[in-house]
């Protein structure tokens, strides 16, 4: 049996992947915590200072941002859109997975080529003109639509759901007179919730980082947290202290989940998505 | 990608007999059901992404101007576009940065999965840690690197200069301006490809390697005969989500100019995206910005084609 042990380049090398993996959040703190001629000062100030505290009152108050606004925006865009797209996929993907029908594989064909698509990019001008005809553009709706879908979620859980979920299963449950929803509910779900917990921390996190789309449909008064971050960056003078502090505040729900269902990332994403 | 379950035998049940309106109803569940359960992503999709790509086509065939008058164009837009040195320069712009940050980032992403895959302790928290710069928001990290990459007092200009470099103003100048963004790309995906690639090593069967060291192959033979062939479908994955990402670079070269679309006082890392967005929301030239939205999907088009066959070639000679 080959043994698979790290030489100690490789732990050195590994060492300074997670440095560099690492620094650039630990610099944001630093500078988050410091005054912001302290951010400009040469040499540099490498310890964190006192200052975090002070910064993010600032940050919450200032009276452009709409920095508490745009995290609450965030959060109700990025949870809709996530449920969205776990019920639409794990819909799908049970019916790609487990169900016979006529084009089924056309349709699934149909679905891997709209995820090589870049809407966001494509169609922007289009999507932009509806949201300005209904009357859409500063709500909330017109950043939520566009994305209730996702082929990707589709394709994964078309994936996982193929490699949890035996047939014999649902014919089992077909027989006992299981309606297909009801399989979905009972014997689907259960089966699948490690990939409905990927698919979903991935959409969240898109959605909770998305910019170029809320930067056309909003303006800054009714901003996401991107475009939040956005006001703080003042015409003339940029204070250093005050967007880190911003930037600092703006990952918190994304290192909780992260924190939280770390193990599923990477359990997930080695598990699922790209068997080929 | 697998389409390759194609129905699996259907047994055939002997059912319990029913009333007449139940069998009818869930015959009707058998052959319906699945339909309705596809339906709600392709409706979705045809509302906000087929009406969007149709109409991005309908779009580029007239021109507008700011009072809102349009004036059919026909291939116009696109000859014109063909003929703008900013369009050109964007274009430009976005392959090389596309590059810059790639290449690098596939060795990179390579090694560092390779090195995961070994067997140690704290195994779990030193994967996830390089999956770190996954959580910082796009903007975040475009923020912390524009002050990473700040001309005076800048920390990357500060440790060169510790080794006598001068400072390089990574904004003004083009191809500083490339690695700066590409920097900030990398940072933020490298793990996460890396984790991917993991995944894909992982499906490999270990008795491939044994008979490999059996015939004396060296650990360095090893990954090139037999670990790269065999990650070929986890690296088509890889390399055509990079290159989608990649030729849609947006959110990065935006924050390094204070979210300014000009990509830099001469334009020197405005990237497609950015020049489409420039044209249509504050040029208000909407025919024009869709003309170049469908050439940036041409251009993804033809690197996704390209990268395709690079890729089959990695390690084709089995």
């Amino acid at each position: 049996m080959t043994v698979w042990k790290p030489t100690v380049l490789t732990r050195v090398l590994l060492g300074l992947a997670i440095f560099v993996s690492a620094f650039p959040l630990y610099w944001m703190l630093v500078i988050a915590s410091r005054t912001n001629a302290d951010a400009v000062a040469s040499p540099p100030k490498f310890l964190p200072g006192g200052n975090l505290g002070d910064n993010i009152v600032r940050v919450l108050t200032h009276p452009e941002a709409q920095f508490l606004l745009g995290l609450t925006n965030s959060f109700i865009v990025a949870s809709i859109v996530t449920v969205s797209v776990i019920l639409i996929s794990t819909l799908a993907g049970f019916a790609f997975a487990n169900l016979n029908f006529k084009g089924r594989n056309a349709l699934l064909l149909l679905v891997l080529l709209t995820m090589a698509v870049p809407l966001q990019q494509m169609g922007v001008v289009p999507l932009y003109r509806l949201m300005v005809s209904l009357e859409w553009t500063n709500t909330l709706k017109a950043v939520i639509l566009p994305y209730l879908l996702n082929g990707f979620g589709v394709f994964l859980m078309t994936q996982y759901t193929r490699q949890s979920v035996p047939m014999e299963l649902v014919e089992a449950a077909r027989v006992d007179g299981a309606a297909t929803l009801r399989i979905w509910w009972n014997v689907v779900l259960p089966a699948v919730r490690p990939g409905m917990a990927v698919l979903g921390i991935n959409t969240f996190m898109l959605m909770w980082n998305d910019y170029m789309w809320p930067l056309i449909v909003l303006n800054q008064e009714n901003p996401t947290v991107q475009i939040a971050i956005n006001g703080l960056n003042a015409r003339f003078s940029t204070e250093y202290s005050l967007i880190f502090a911003g930037t600092a505040l703006s990952i918190i729900p994304l290192v909780l989940v992260f924190v939280l269902f770390g193990r599923q990332i990477v359990g997930g994403l080695m598990e699922g998505a790209v068997k080929a | 990608m697998s389409l390759d379950t194609l129905p699996r035998a259907s047994r055939n049940t002997h059912r319990r007999e029913r009333p007449p309106g139940r069998r009818w109803r869930s015959r009707l569940d058998v052959k319906a059901m699945p339909y309705a359960l596809v339906s709600p992503y392709f409706l979705l999709f045809a509302a906000f992404g087929l009406f969007p790509l149709a109409f991005t086509l309908y779009y580029s065939l007239y021109d507008y101007d700011l009072t809102g008058t349009t004036e059919w164009a026909g291939l116009g837009n696109y000859t014109a576009l063909l003929g703008d040195d900013d369009f050109w320069r964007a274009t430009v712009n976005t392959v090389a940065m596309f590059l810059i940050a790639t290449v690098p980032q596939m060795f990179l992403a390579l090694f560092l999965a390779n090195a995961l895959n070994k067997h140690m302790r704290f195994r779990l928290p030193i994967r996830m840690s390089v999956l770190l710069p996954l959580v910082t928001s796009v903007v975040a990290v475009a923020v912390v690197f524009t002050q990473l990459f700040a001309r005076d007092w800048g920390l990357v200009n500060y440790l060169l200069g510790l080794f006598g470099v001068d400072n390089t103003n990574w904004r003004a100048e083009r191809v500083p301006s490339w690695i700066a963004i590409a920097t900030m790309v990398d940072w933020r995906w490298t793990g996460y490809n890396a984790i991917i690639f993991l995944a894909g090593m992982q499906t490999i069967p270990r008795d491939l390697y044994e008979a490999a060291s059996i015939d004396g192959a060296s650990r360095r033979r090893q990954f090139w005969q037999i670990t790269l062939p065999m990650l070929r479908p986890t690296m088509i994955f890889v390399v055509l989500n990079s290159t989608i990402g990649g030729l849609t670079l947006f959110s990065e070269p935006m924050t390094f100019y204070n979210g300014n679309p000009d990509g830099g006082s001469q334009g020197q890392f405005q990237t497609v995206a950015m020049f489409v967005y420039k044209e249509a929301f504050r040029e208000f030239d909407y025919g024009y910005a869709s003309a170049a939205a469908w050439l940036l999907f041409l251009l993804i088009l033809i690197g996704a084609a390209i990268n395709f066959l690079f890729v089959r070639r990695i390690g084709g000679t089995r």
